[in-house]
C-alpha cells in the first residue's frame, strides 16, 4: 500500500453477513423462484461469495442450488500488455447452460472488464436463457456498459482508491470489506 | 510465497528449466485440458498471434498436436514443411528462418533432424522458440506430457520407479523424460539390446538392463519406445520377429512391474514389433490419454510463452 492511504472498513464480519442474507432473498424474489437457478462465481472470491449465497438460498428454499466456477485468465482483453502470463486455474460448471438462469458472481464491481469477459466465457459454454450479476461492493468507475441485478454495497470512491473484500476461506480467516483512500499529499 | 512466472522466451530442452517451471507448465495444461471437453473448443487468448510450425522431419502426430493446440486458442497457425519449403531450393537454414522472421511471427515451432537447431534459432529470433525434437537431443513438450499423464494416473512423480524401455539410442525422448522425471523425484531405469543403448548410458546416472524382463522388475511405470526397423538403410537386428520374441513387450513380460503399473508409448506404435497388441490396448495402456494430454500441454506452453515481451 502506498504510504499516502489510509484504511477504512465499511463492512464488518457482521454486516457481510447480513448483506450476502439480503442479496440471496433479493436473487430468489427477483427471479420468483429458483427454477433452472445457477450459481456461477469468478474466481477466486467471487466464488467464496457464490458460495455463501448458496448457503442462505438453500436455507431459505430447501432445494439444493447447483454451483460453478468460472476461470476468466483467458478471456482477460489486456493479456498482450501484461507480462508474464497471469496464472491460470481451471473453470468447472456444474452441468451445460443451455436454457439455464446463470447468477454470476463477484466480490466487487468496478470497470466491468472483468465482468465481459466472464459473459465471452459463458457464450462459448452454450445460450443461458439469461445471465444476471450479483456483486458484494459496487464502487462504480465502469469503463463498459455493464451493470449489477443485484448490489450488496454501493460505493463512491475515486479511481486511486482501493476496495477489498477478504472471506474466510481466501484471507486468513477474516471476513470484511476495505476501502483504501488515497490522501492528498500535504 | 511468490508463485512461479514464466519468464523464458523460448523452451528448448528440459535439462535447462526448474522443477517449479516444469509444475507450473503441468499446472497450466490441468486448466486446459477442459476446453477439450466444451461444446465451443476455442478460447481467445492467443488471438492475432502468429504461430509457425517449422518441421523439418515428418511428423503428423505432432504437429498436429501442436497445430490443434493453437487453433484452440486462437491463433493463427502456419505449417512449414522441409519437402515444400525454400531449403529444397538450397536455402540456408538461418535466411530461412531471417525471411520467417520478418513476417513477424509471434512462437516457432521447430522440429529438425540436427541437435541444436532450435538453439540457433532463439539466438538469431526475436520470436519464442518452442523445441519439438532435435536430432536425438531433446522433446521437451512429449516428456511434459508424459509427465502429466504419469501425474494424472498416479497423483504423483516422486519415488515412482519408470522403466524406459526400446531403442533408447535413437531416441530422443528418453533424454527429455530421464531430465524430467528425475526433477520430479522419481527413479528412472533404462531398458533394450545393447545394439541400442548408447555408449556412455552408464554416466547419466541410470540402472541399464539388458533384458525386458529386469528392466520392467517392479516399475509403476512402462515407457516403450518405438522401434526404427533400419537407420540410414542399415537393420538394427536380424528381424522383426526376432526382436519381438527377444524384447516385444507382451503381458508374460510385464508380470514382474507393479499390479497397477500403467504403460506408455510416444507413438506411433509398430504392433507386434515393440509392443504387442494385448498390452497396447489393455486396461493399463494409457497410450491415448497422452495423445489427448499432448494438446493441453502444448497450449499451456504456448500460453506461457506467449506472455514473454523482448526487454526494451
Amino acid at each position: 500500500m502506498g504510504e499516502n492511504q489510509t484504511v477504512r472498513r465499511f463492512l464488518d464480519a457482521r454486516q457481510v453477513q447480513r448483506v450476502i442474507r439480503r442479496m440471496a432473498v433479493e436473487i430468489v424474489e427477483h427471479n420468483q423462484g429458483v427454477d433452472a437457478l445457477v450459481l456461477v462465481g469468478i474466481r477466486t472470491r467471487g466464488v467464496c461469495l457464490a458460495e455463501a449465497l448458496r448457503e442462505e438460498i438453500e436455507a431459505a428454499e430447501g432445494v439444493e442450488i447447483p454451483l460453478g466456477v468460472l476461470d476468466i485468465t483467458l478471456y482477460r482483453d489486456d493479456l498482450s500488455t501484461i507480462a508474464p502470463q497471469p496464472v491460470v486455474k481451471s473453470t468447472k460448471l456444474p452441468g451445460p447452460v443451455d436454457d439455464q438462469l446463470i447468477v454470476l458472481c463477484d466480490d466487487v464491481l468496478y470497470t466491468g472488464r472483468t465482468v465481459r469477459a466472464a459473459l465471452d466465457a459463458l457464450v462459448d459454454y452454450g445460450r443461458p436463457r439469461a445471465v444476471q450479476l450479483a456483486v458484494l461492493v459496487d464502487r462504480g468507475h465502469r469503463e463498459l456498459p455493464i451493470q449489477a441485478d443485484i448490489v450488496g454495497r454501493q460505493l463512491e470512491t475515486e479511481r486511486e482508491d482501493r476496495v477489498d473484500v477478504a472471506f474466510p476461506e481466501t484471507d486468513d480467516g477474516r471476513s470484511e470489506a476495505l476501502h483504501w483512500v488515497s490522501t492528498e499529499e500535504v | 510465497m511468490k508463485e512461479t512466472a514464466w519468464t523464458r522466451k523460448d523452451l528448448l530442452g528440459i535439462a535447462e528449466i526448474s522443477r517449479e517451471e516444469i509444475d507450473l507448465i503441468l499446472d497450466t495444461a490441468e486448466s486446459f485440458r477442459e476446453v477439450a471437453e466444451r461444446p465451443i473448443k476455442k478460447v481467445p487468448t492467443l488471438r492475432g498471434k502468429t504461430v509457425i510450425n517449422l518441421f523439418f522431419e515428418a511428423s503428423t502426430r505432432t504437429r498436429s498436436s501442436f497445430e490443434i493446440a493453437e487453433k484452440r486458442l486462437s491463433a493463427d497457425s502456419l505449417n512449414f514443411s522441409s519437402s515444400t519449403s525454400s531449403l529444397v531450393k538450397g536455402e540456408s537454414l538461418i535466411d530461412t528462418a531471417l525471411t520467417l522472421q520478418a513476417m513477424a511471427p509471434d512462437l516457432i515451432v521447430i522440429r529438425h533432424g540436427h541437435p541444436g537447431v532450435p538453439h540457433l534459432l532463439a539466438r538469431r529470433l526475436s520470436a519464442g522458440v518452442i523445441n519439438a525434437g532435435d536430432g536425438a537431443h531433446e522433446h521437451p513438450t512429449q516428456a511434459l506430457l508424459d509427465a502429466f499423464t504419469i501425474r494424472e494416473h498416479k497423483g504423483k512423480i516422486e519415488g515412482l520407479r519408470v522403466a524406459i524401455v526400446g531403442d533408447i539410442e535413437h531416441s530422443r525422448v528418453v533424454r527429455s523424460n530421464v531430465h524430467l522425471l528425475s526433477k520430479l523425484g522419481a527413479e528412472v531405469v533404462v531398458g533394450g539390446p545393447r545394439t541400442m543403448m548408447p555408449v556412455g548410458i552408464e554416466a547419466m546416472d541410470l540402472e541399464v538392463f539388458h533384458s525386458l524382463e529386469e528392466a520392467v522388475e517392479g516399475a509403476d511405470v512402462v515407457m516403450i519406445l518405438r522401434v526404427q526397423l533400419e537407420r540410414q538403410g542399415r537393420p538394427l537386428f536380424p528381424s522383426v520377429r526376432e526382436y519381438f520374441t527377444l524384447f516385444g513387450l507382451t503381458s508374460a513380460r510385464l508380470a514382474g512391474a507393479k499390479d497397477d503399473a500403467i504403460i506408455m508409448h510416444p507413438g506411433p506404435m509398430n504392433r507386434g514389433v515393440e509392443i504387442a497388441s494385448e498390452v497396447a490396448d489393455g486396461p493399463y495402456s494409457v497410450i491415448l490419454d497422452q495423445v489427448a494430454n499432448g494438446v493441453a500441454v502444448r497450449m499451456a506452453v504456448l500460453y506461457l510463452l506467449s506472455g514473454v515481451r523482448e526487454s526494451e
